[in-house]
């Protein structure tokens, strides 16, 4: 289980985040929800050490070991383009080496299993530079797997795809959180898509978490009128929730 | 690998046997032969050769490879820890700090013996104003080193300038160690900088695949459990000690540490285990070679090598980028 208590971030003296107190079960799928500037990324990058912040983020009720507890995909991920692919996933299995150590047979075989899951393998020696968006998604996602760390961190794992990528990643990640038991923590802009993946949405909004619970009862037409603004409709259909935008029509 | 060491061998052969004194290359190998332990061979060469051969040549050859090894590894260990392409040895006020350094040991105290040591310190102290002024300023990050290494850089340079402008007499002498040259004085200048240049290569080696995981972020790799922090400057402390070390025995000599380690980059591919080790042969291979030309093209006369090393390795390094990057 992870847990952030009490988790606060200020940059230059201005608070852009909780303080905020949630904990995520092992194997359960938290989707974090909000307008541009509620703290999702923020959120995701305490658990990571990549931002000061007070408060304490622990793993199983111990403190956070960095790369081993969770894995994280950054929003914009930085692919060296000349890198190959099963090189930059291997690049996943830096928390597992010393120092000095050499990569074993162990992690060969934990590099190409998780270009296997992602469907990489005819990619493995390509270049990052070469890679289409959702390829290059799927490379980043690998990489992460390699991790071995129970718990995902994804940073809008579907940001820069169109909606049969989206759908395919977001598959992948639910196979794998069934099959391996994992954690999954995702930051999403697209609504629908994160009512119909995750177990439980957590709404932020300046930096508060204002509503946390199941899709049906974080996607409604009143939280997200009151925080993402006027215009929008919640349809229900038998999967979950479907958000829509309205459009406004000039007077 | 094997071509990196075949280079360097065969540059060390040919650069031990081309020089003023006109040594036969077969007498020149079998003395070589000869100084192995239990091996003896009658090389032809008189004692005055051998001399010349073992005391004046040789440890200029070696230590031409050594300055070329510690210089290309320095530039790629730079180039990776700032993740900059143009980053070079003396990115960080070494070259300005050892100028001044030599400038005060020549031009103030008048004692040409005083260079080195005084070159050394005056390295070392210029990246530690650097290092300091920039932790003052931006933390960690790597720009605000790099600016502050901009900094300190002109500040000595202005400082230096001065001394030489008041004191013109020294100016020569200065300029000579500023364009570089590898005049030694047998074996001495070797053993100073051997150390360093050890210490450099097995920091360098150790950290190899880390410079591998820092190329995708200093956020990505410190969420990957790498203390970017401490990899950069036990890093740099190791680079720039042995650049310090280098250049206050042979002066500046420009463009090996770009040159080089992108060439290898440009040639072998991007990861930094293969561009650590390929650098320290390549730039040995390099200023061993540069320094055969720097010896005999206006023989007896000398040109400075870091001259060469500008002229022959500038047009290369474009003709290598041209041809990689050329329509594939």
């Amino acid at each position: 289980m992870i847990v952030w208590e009490d988790v606060e971030v200020s940059y230059d003296g201005r608070s852009v985040l909780g303080p905020v107190t949630v904990g995520v079960a092992d194997g359960e799928w938290l989707a974090l929800i909000g307008p541009n500037g509620a703290g999702k990324t923020t959120l995701i990058k305490t658990a990571v050490g990549v931002v000061a912040f007070g408060g304490k983020v622990s793993f199983g009720g111990r403190q956070m070991r960095m790369g081993l507890d969770v894995a994280w995909m950054p929003q914009r991920p930085h692919l060296p383009e000349e890198m190959g692919v099963a090189d930059y996933v291997m690049l996943g299995r830096t928390p597992h080496l010393g120092f000095l150590a050499a990569e074993t047979k162990h992690d060969v075989e934990t590099v190409y299993l998780a270009l296997e899951k992602l469907d990489l393998l005819e990619f493995a020696r390509r270049p990052l530079g070469t890679l289409s968006g959702g390829e290059a998604q799927r490379a980043v996602l690998a990489r992460a797997l390699a991790q071995e760390a129970p718990v995902l961190l994804l940073d809008e794992p579907t940001a820069s795809l169109d909606i049969g990528h989206a759908v395919e990643v977001l598959d992948v990640v639910d196979q794998l959180r069934r099959e391996e038991g994992l954690t999954v923590v995702t930051a999403a802009h697209d609504l629908t898509l994160a009512g119909r993946y995750a177990d439980r949405l957590l709404l932020l909004s300046g930096g508060r978490v204002v509503a946390d619970g199941g899709p049906g009862d974080v996607l409604t037409e009143s939280h997200l009128k009151a925080h993402y603004g006027a215009g929008i409709r919640v349809i229900d259909d038998h999967d979950g929730p479907i958000v829509v935008p309205m459009r406004y029509k000039g007077t | 690998m094997g071509v990196g060491v075949v280079s360097v061998l065969a540059a060390a052969a040919f650069s031990s046997t081309v020089g003023a004194a006109g040594l036969d290359p077969g007498s020149v190998a079998r003395a070589l032969i000869d100084a192995l332990p239990g091996v003896s061979l009658d090389s032809g060469l008189s004692v005055v050769q051998t001399s010349i051969l073992f005391e004046i040549r040789l440890p200029r050859v070696v230590l031409g490879a050594i300055v070329g090894a510690v210089l290309a590894l320095a530039g790629a260990s730079y180039q990776g820890v700032f993740r900059n392409a143009l980053a070079d040895p003396y990115l960080l006020g070494v070259a300005a700090g050892s100028g001044l350094g030599a400038t005060v040991a020549i031009g103030v105290s008048g004692e040409p013996a005083l260079l080195a040591p005084f070159a050394f310190v005056g390295g070392m102290a210029a990246v530690g104003i650097t290092y300091a002024l920039g932790r003052s300023v931006g933390g960690r990050s790597a720009t605000s080193l790099i600016l502050a290494g901009v900094a300190v850089s002109a500040f000595a340079t202005a400082i230096q300038t001065y001394l030489i402008q008041r004191n013109s007499d020294t100016l020569r002498e200065v300029y000579a160690w500023i364009l570089g040259r590898l005049v030694t004085v047998g074996w001495r200048d070797v053993l100073q900088l051997l150390p360093y240049a050890v210490i450099a290569s097995a920091v360098m080696f150790g950290s190899r695949r880390l410079l591998d995981v820092l190329s995708i972020g200093d956020d990505e790799a410190g969420a990957l459990g790498v203390d970017v922090g401490r990899v950069r400057a036990v890093v740099v402390i190791a680079a720039t000690l042995a650049t310090a070390a280098a250049v206050s025995v042979s002066g500046l000599i420009g463009f090996v540490g770009i040159i080089v380690p992108h060439t290898v980059r440009l040639l072998f591919g991007w990861s930094y285990r293969v561009i650590v080790p390929l650098s320290i042969l390549f730039g040995s291979s390099f200023l061993m070679l540069a320094d055969v030309a720097a010896r005999s093209l206006v023989a007896p006369a000398e040109l400075p090598i870091g001259v060469l090393t500008a002229f022959f390795g500038a047009p290369f390094f474009l003709l290598v980028l041209r041809t990689m990057r050329g329509p594939t």
